[in-house]
């Protein structure tokens, strides 16, 4: 019996199981088919830190969050349309976020007395009451897949282990989706376990068949493409982006990518996407330390290398000194900042944006740079490009803060065309008879002079030099007039990046700042307040320091300003001191992005206490 | 009709001293053996044959980092500890440059300790000067991880209770593939030395005595007053027997693993007994055993090459790597990297 198709214009879907289930890659591979058949997707990986944290127990939930709609979208989701639970622990755990009349597509096979225990059940909730306010739809995965692999010769662990591509299989059919990507998909990753392929492209199909034949599914769905500009496309995590705007710039300038770095989640995947990237003159060196990484950037930039360096939060803290020293010899180097859960080892899986104050003023001395962020996935890699555009430009370091969040997090990303981009002038001084190191341009910029360059010997490093000149110069004058030249050449970048836009009526009650990987959630919820009828503008910054030349302006054209952040207020601390304005807060660092409900109820408190107050 | 590369060989031949002398003054201490360091440097550089715009001198933090503002060439002054990792993004990014790391026994036994010991198995081709003083010079006369036990200093006024480390040693035990220690007293050995490091492809690490004579003067005066120097001090020399003494009547046996110092003027004692040199014996056990006898009150400082052997360099690996992705690969063409994965268009 064919089974009626229901049209839908967005799904929030996660899928959830033990951190060895493979939930991370059925997520992966379901958001790469619905992006190639069009529609827009924003996707929220959550795993613990543990690889394999104690099977069948609450810690060791593993889930990957996917939001696809035929609509413009920047967010995972708030809240979730269809679990997927592979175990008890599974629902336990994600229970909470699912919508009212929720689809749970359980593994039926894993609800048994051990699992329950471990998830911390002490009844069966399948057997009672307990979820009657969703749709619970059990399945024997596992069993449906050990008959489908009856005849494989697989060992009976190899099985099981393809039990994932089963529950993806029926989500494909649910969804109307095809299996052509994921079989191409698997034909090439297991092209020389050809066993191993042909048992997951079996199951695949199981899953997807067992949907058309159960008379568990009454209806299935379908989600039109969405509308986006015209163009090729491909969906990349904020991480490939990052190292692919790495690469780019590098070709853009037409020098050559030195990339220092040290493991660190989540991080470690723009080093490891990098070092594949050996023909186009790409070096990374994979440090001792974080200290390591950031130094040998540094010899590089020295070196006439665009430099780059990448971590999270404990890495940032421990380059400290080496910024400055960067800050010091004004050599262009790149920081990117991956943030995570803090203090301390905090939470090295969830995201958060609380490196901020770190990034602006985590420094021993005056010891300015620019400070960057990136929005979404995709916008990673204009940032970091722009990143490296500023550091050559004005020869200074620069730190781009990205999350968590948007790092593993993947959208649509509409390929430009290389020979669009803006080329990044590279210039380094080749002769000079009146030559200085700390000579300087309109930029304020002093010259880049790559050793092994005749007659343009010289010394720099991290005690502080005369003006001009460039000897070590401890005269207090010129300390003086030194800081203060730095503060203004990285002051000075304001005239050199956009003005901030504010979205919708450009004055009026409320608007909504925000930075970094905040975007989605605000956007979202702005716009949903809008429909209900509430005036309330948005507005993101992608540059922290210095901030847009009009931003004082714009803060001055709204009664009140809401400033929405992963971190306890630490834009809000910043636009406090800089603008002498009480933006009003809203907090929460949960190590989950932020959710534009949540966001959205702010905004109608504000709002209607402002009606009140005008009432009065 | 001279051609272009013998014009730069002849350019290369007139560097002298002077070249490297740069305008400015130098500030150490007068009496201070990184004088002689300095003078000897000088001296050498202008003799390897590398055009004077690639040589590049890269320091950590101490009395001994300010090396690079005394030498009129490329110089880079760190923070403290992290020389050799700034030398290492150098090396590797400009494998063409020939790169001198002048650092002390704080700057590069202690806080950068990390960062020396992985260059060294990476095997980065750097030149590493270790000024070593056995005391914290900069900030005025603290004990240092090289300091003997029991030593007397500003922050262990009852003696030093920490066990020092054997440089030497520590770079062998980390992979470094030429191991030398000269003196500062010793000009001409010093000489040899740089010129011997300079040369190596691979990792080169110099010890250098250095007496510091505010806060630890005379601490090698052993080694260098005339009246005790000849039968504290082995000259290591390859090939050679491991001889001592005014008359080089002393010489090193080896017995049940342990080397002795045996009277070649008694009848038992033949020349025959004496331990040759070999610096580029592949294992490094000899080696070891010379680097820790400087400790051992019974037995002369060996000074000299320990060890010079051949292993490819990361940096020379690095680039071997990235000509065979290319070779494989071809030239990366940053559209089609873009481009990959799975896409799809929107018209």
């Amino acid at each position: 019996m064919a089974k009626e198709i229901k049209k839908l214009e967005s799904v929030t879907v996660r899928f959830a199981g033990d951190s060895g289930d493979g939930m991370q890659l059925t997520g992966a591979r379901f958001g790469d088919t619905t992006a190639l058949s069009g529609k827009d997707i924003a996707t929220l990986p959550d795993y613990p830190s543990e690889i394999r944290a104690p099977a069948g127990t609450t810690s060791g939930v593993s889930g990957f969050q996917l939001n696809f709609s035929s609509q413009a979208i920047d967010s995972p989701g708030d809240q979730v349309d269809v679990l997927v639970a592979m175990n008890p622990a599974a629902v336990k755990v994600n229970i909470k976020d699912l919508k009212k009349n929720a689809i749970i597509i359980v593994n039926q096979d894993a609800f048994d007395v051990k699992n329950l225990k471990l998830a911390g059940y002490e009844k069966n909730p399948l057997e009672d009451d307990s979820l009657s306010a969703f749709k619970v739809i059990p399945v024997p995965v596992t069993t449906l897949t050990k008959n489908a692999l009856e005849d494989s010769g697989l060992s009976p662990k190899e099985i099981v282990r393809c039990k994932n591509f089963f529950a993806l299989g029926l989500m494909f059919w649910l969804y109307s989706e095809s299996l052509i990507p994921t079989i191409k998909w698997l034909e090439e990753k297991f092209e020389k376990q050809p066993e191993i392929k042909e048992a997951n492209i079996k199951v695949l199909k199981a899953g997807y068949n067992f949907g058309d034949n159960t008379r568990l599914f009454t209806e299935r769905y379908k989600i039109e493409p969405a509308k986006l500009e015209p163009g090729v496309y491909r969906n990349v995590s904020g991480n490939e982006a990052t190292a692919l705007g790495c690469v780019t710039a590098s070709l853009l300038s037409n020098t050559p990518l030195f990339l220092g770095s040290y493991p660190i989640t989540p991080a470690s995947e723009i080093l490891q996407y990098l070092s594949k990237y050996k023909n186009y003159g790409v070096i990374t060196f994979q440090a001792e330390d974080e200290i390591a990484g950031i130094t040998s950037a540094i010899g590089a930039a020295f070196g006439g290398s665009l430099a780059v360096t990448t971590t999270s939060g404990p890495g940032l803290a421990l380059k400290t000194e080496a910024i400055g020293l960067a800050v010091m010899t004004e050599l262009p180097l790149v920081i990117i900042d991956v943030q995570r859960g803090g203090p301390s080892t905090g939470l090295p899986t969830k995201t958060e944006d609380s490196d901020l104050l770190q990034a602006v003023y985590g420094r021993n001395g005056e010891a300015p740079v620019v400070v960057l962020c990136a929005s979404s996935p995709k916008d990673c890699f204009y940032m970091t490009i722009e990143a490296f555009r500023i550091a050559v430009k004005y020869m200074t370091p620069v730190i781009l803060l990205t999350d968590g969040y948007i790092a593993n997090g993947s959208e649509p990303f509409k390929i430009p065309n290389v020979d669009d981009l803006p080329k990044i002038e590279v210039k380094f001084l080749e002769e000079g008879r009146e030559f200085y190191p700390y000579m300087r341009n309109a930029n304020l910029a002093r010259p880049w002079v790559k050793p092994g360059t005749p007659g343009l010997e010289h010394r720099i490093g991290g005690l502080e030099k005369s003006h001009i000149f460039g000897n070590v110069s401890y005269d207090s004058e010129n300390h003086d007039f030194m800081c203060k030249l730095r503060a203004e050449k990285v002051a000075s970048v304001q005239k050199d990046i956009p003005d901030l836009e504010v979205l919708y009526e450009q004055e009026g009650k409320l608007l909504v700042l925000g930075w970094g990987g905040t975007y989605g959630a605000i956007y979202h919820a702005v716009e949903k307040a809008r429909k209900v009828g509430m005036k309330v503008s948005q507005a993101h910054l992608n540059f922290i320091n210095p901030f847009p030349s009009n931003l004082g302006n714009v803060l001055s054209k709204f009664k009140k300003i809401l400033i929405p952040e992963v971190n306890l207020g630490q834009l809000a601390r910043i636009i406090r001191s800089e603008y002498l304005i009480k933006p009003i807060q809203f907090n929460k660092v949960r190590g989950l992005p932020l959710k534009s409900f949540e966001i959205q109820s702010k905004i109608l408190e504000i709002l209607s206490e402002e009606n009140n107050d005008n009432q009065k | 009709m001279t051609t272009k590369s013998e014009i730069k060989q002849k350019e290369i031949k007139q560097l002298t001293y002077q070249d490297f002398v740069p305008e400015n003054e130098v500030k150490w201490c007068p009496g201070c053996g990184d004088y002689s360091i300095l003078a000897q440097v000088q001296r050498v550089l202008p003799e390897l044959g590398i055009e004077k715009e690639k040589f590049v001198c890269v320091s950590g933090i101490g009395c001994s980092s300010r090396f690079p503002y005394y030498m009129n060439t490329y110089g880079f002054h760190g923070i403290h500890g992290r020389a050799a990792a700034i030398a290492t993004g150098l090396k590797v990014s400009r494998p063409e440059l020939s790169i001198w790391v002048a650092t002390g026994d704080g700057d590069m036994m202690s806080i950068g300790g990390n960062h020396f010991i992985h260059a060294c198995r990476k095997n980065i081709d750097l030149n590493i000067l270790l000024f070593n003083n056995r005391i914290y010079g900069l900030t005025k006369g603290q004990y240092s991880p090289t300091s003997r036990k029991g030593m007397v200093t500003k922050t262990s006024p009852y003696g030093v209770v920490d066990h020092p480390f054997k440089p030497i040693a520590l770079a062998i035990g980390s992979g470094a593939t030429f191991v030398a220690r000269t003196i500062d007293r010793e000009p001409k050995h010093m000489q040899e030395m740089i010129k011997k490091a300079g040369a190596h492809k691979g990792l080169s690490f110099v010890e250098i005595y250095q007496n510091c004579v505010i806060f630890n003067d005379g601490e090698f005066n052993h080694l260098t007053d005339k009246n005790t120097r000849d039968d504290n001090l082995l000259v290591l020399e390859h090939k050679k027997p491991m001889l001592f003494g005014k008359e080089k009547d002393k010489g090193i046996k080896l017995v049940d693993f342990k080397p002795i110092v045996i009277d070649l003027n008694k009848k038992e004692n033949s020349i025959d007994d004496v331990l040759i040199h070999d610096e580029t014996d592949e294992i490094p056990m000899r080696a070891m055993m010379l680097a820790c006898m400087a400790e051992d009150s019974n037995l002369p400082t060996p000074i000299g090459v320990f060890r010079r052997v051949y292993k490819s360099t990361y940096d020379g690996d690095v680039h071997l790597q990235l000509q065979e992705v290319n070779k494989k690969y071809g030239k990366g063409d940053l559209q089609k990297l873009l481009t990959s994965g799975n896409t799809w268009e929107i018209k």
